[in-house]
C-alpha cells in the first residue's frame, strides 16, 4: 500500500483522473438514489444498523445485498444466501472477461483492488473511454477517478439511508431516479442498428422472463442480446462497426 | 442468526463479489473462449443494463401493466427525450424523475 501512497498525488493529478471522474459524477445522482434507497433497505430489515454499516462497507455490491436482505432476515441457511449473491453477480463474470485485457498484466494485490471496486458504472465508463482492449498509462488514472467518485457517492448515500430510515418519504421518487440514470447509461450504448435492436431484443426478453428466480431473467436477456447481435453482426459483416459497448 | 454467522456469511458474500468482479483477470493463463463469443459480448452490456430498466417502467409486482395511467411511462419518455435532446446525463435523471413526481402527486398515477 505504500507505494500507492507515495503514487498517489500523481494518480490524481492526472487529467485522466479528473475525467474518470467528471464522467462518473453525470450519473452520481442516480448511483446516489439507489444508494439511499439500498441503505434504507438494509436498516429495515432484522439486521440492525450495525450490520448494515458493516455490510455496505466491506461488500460493495448493491444487489447483492439487497438480494441477500431478505434471506438473511429469515435465516435460510448460508449456502442459499451465497448461492442468491452468487447468481445476482453472474453478470460480472461476464464483464471481466472485457476487464480482462486491460488489467491482466498488473501484479495480483492490484487485481484484487480492482475486482473489489470494478462495479457497473465502472465498467461502463471506463469501456465506452477506452473502446480498444489494449493497455495503457491512462486508464489506471482514469479508473482510479471513477472509482473514488462512485464508491464515494454509493458509500456516504447508503449511510445516509441507514441513518434516515424512518424519515424518508416517497422512497419510490427515489428508486425511479436510479431507473433513470440507468436508461441514460444505455442510451449512450445504443449507437447503431444492431445494438438498438439487441436493446429491444433484450428487453423483450428481460421483461417476459421475469418471473425467473434469483433475477435470472438479466441472464436469459444478455443471452438473447448476445445471440442476435453475433446474427446481426455476421448477416451484415459491412455494417459492423466498433461500438463504445 | 448470530454474530458469528453473519460474520461468515458477510465475508463469503465479499469472497464471491470478487471472484464474480476477477472472474477472468484474477488468474493470469488464459481461459479458453471461442472468437465469436467475445466478440458478441459487445451487447452484454447494453443487455445487463437494459434488462434492469425494462421491468422497472413497464411491470408492477411481476405482471406487465395493463394501463396507461401509470406515472413511470411518462417519466421514461421525459427522461428518453431530454437525453436525445441534451446528451445530458444529469438532466435526464431530473427531468425523468420530475415528470414522475408531478404525475404522482397531481393525479395519483
Amino acid at each position: 500500500m505504500s507505494e500507492f501512497v507515495a503514487a498517489a498525488p500523481a494518480l490524481w493529478r492526472h487529467p485522466e483522473f479528473r475525467r474518470g471522474a467528471r464522467e462518473m459524477a453525470g450519473v452520481a445522482l442516480g448511483i446516489s438514489a439507489w444508494g439511499v434507497v439500498a441503505g434504507v433497505a438494509m436498516a429495515n430489515s432484522s439486521l440492525g444498523t450495525a450490520w448494515a454499516v458493516v455490510m455496505s462497507l466491506v461488500v460493495f455490491s448493491g444487489t447483492g445485498q439487497i438480494a441477500s436482505l431478505p434471506l438473511l432476515s429469515s435465516g435460510a441457511p448460508l449456502w442459499v444466501v451465497w448461492a442468491t449473491v452468487l447468481c445476482v453477480n453472474l453478470r460480472f463474470v461476464i464483464f471481466s472477461l472485457q476487464w480482462r485485457p486491460y488489467w491482466v498484466h498488473l501484479p495480483l494485490r492490484w487485481r484484487l483492488t480492482v475486482a473489489y471496486f470494478c462495479a457497473d458504472l465502472n465498467y461502463f465508463t471506463f469501456v465506452r473511454r477506452f473502446p480498444d482492449p489494449r493497455p495503457s498509462p491512462e486508464q489506471w488514472p482514469y479508473f482510479w477517478g471513477g472509482m473514488v467518485v462512485n464508491w464515494g457517492s454509493w458509500q456516504v448515500s447508503s449511510l445516509l439511508g441507514i441513518a434516515l430510515a424512518h424519515q424518508l418519504p416517497m422512497q419510490w421518487g427515489l428508486s425511479f431516479a436510479g431507473t433513470t440514470a440507468l436508461l441514460a447509461l444505455t442510451y449512450t450504448m445504443v449507437t447503431d442498428r444492431a445494438t438498438w435492436v439487441a436493446a429491444a431484443v433484450a428487453a423483450c426478453a428481460a421483461v417476459a422472463a421475469y418471473a425467473l428466480p434469483l433475477r435470472m431473467n438479466i441472464l436469459v436477456a444478455i443471452a438473447a442480446a448476445v445471440a442476435i447481435g453475433v446474427l446481426l453482426d455476421h448477416l451484415n459483416p459491412k455494417a459492423t462497426r466498433k461500438v463504445a459497448a | 442468526m448470530s454474530a458469528l454467522e453473519l460474520l461468515i456469511a458477510i465475508a463469503g458474500m465479499v469472497a464471491i463479489t470478487l471472484l464474480t468482479r476477477g472472474f477472468f483477470f484474477l488468474q493470469r493463463s488464459q481461459l479458453p473462449v471461442p472468437a465469436w463469443l467475445t466478440e458478441g459480448l459487445r451487447y452484454a452490456p447494453l443487455a445487463a443494463m437494459v434488462a434492469v430498466v425494462a421491468p422497472e417502467v413497464v411491470m408492477t409486482q411481476g405482471q406487465v401493466i395493463t394501463t396507461w395511467k401509470d406515472a413511470r411511462l411518462y417519466g421514461a419518455a421525459a427522461a428518453t427525450a431530454w437525453y436525445f435532446w441534451r446528451r445530458d446525463m444529469f438532466g435526464t435523471i431530473v427531468a425523468g424523475t420530475a415528470v414522475l413526481l408531478a404525475l404522482r402527486l397531481t393525479l395519483g398515477w
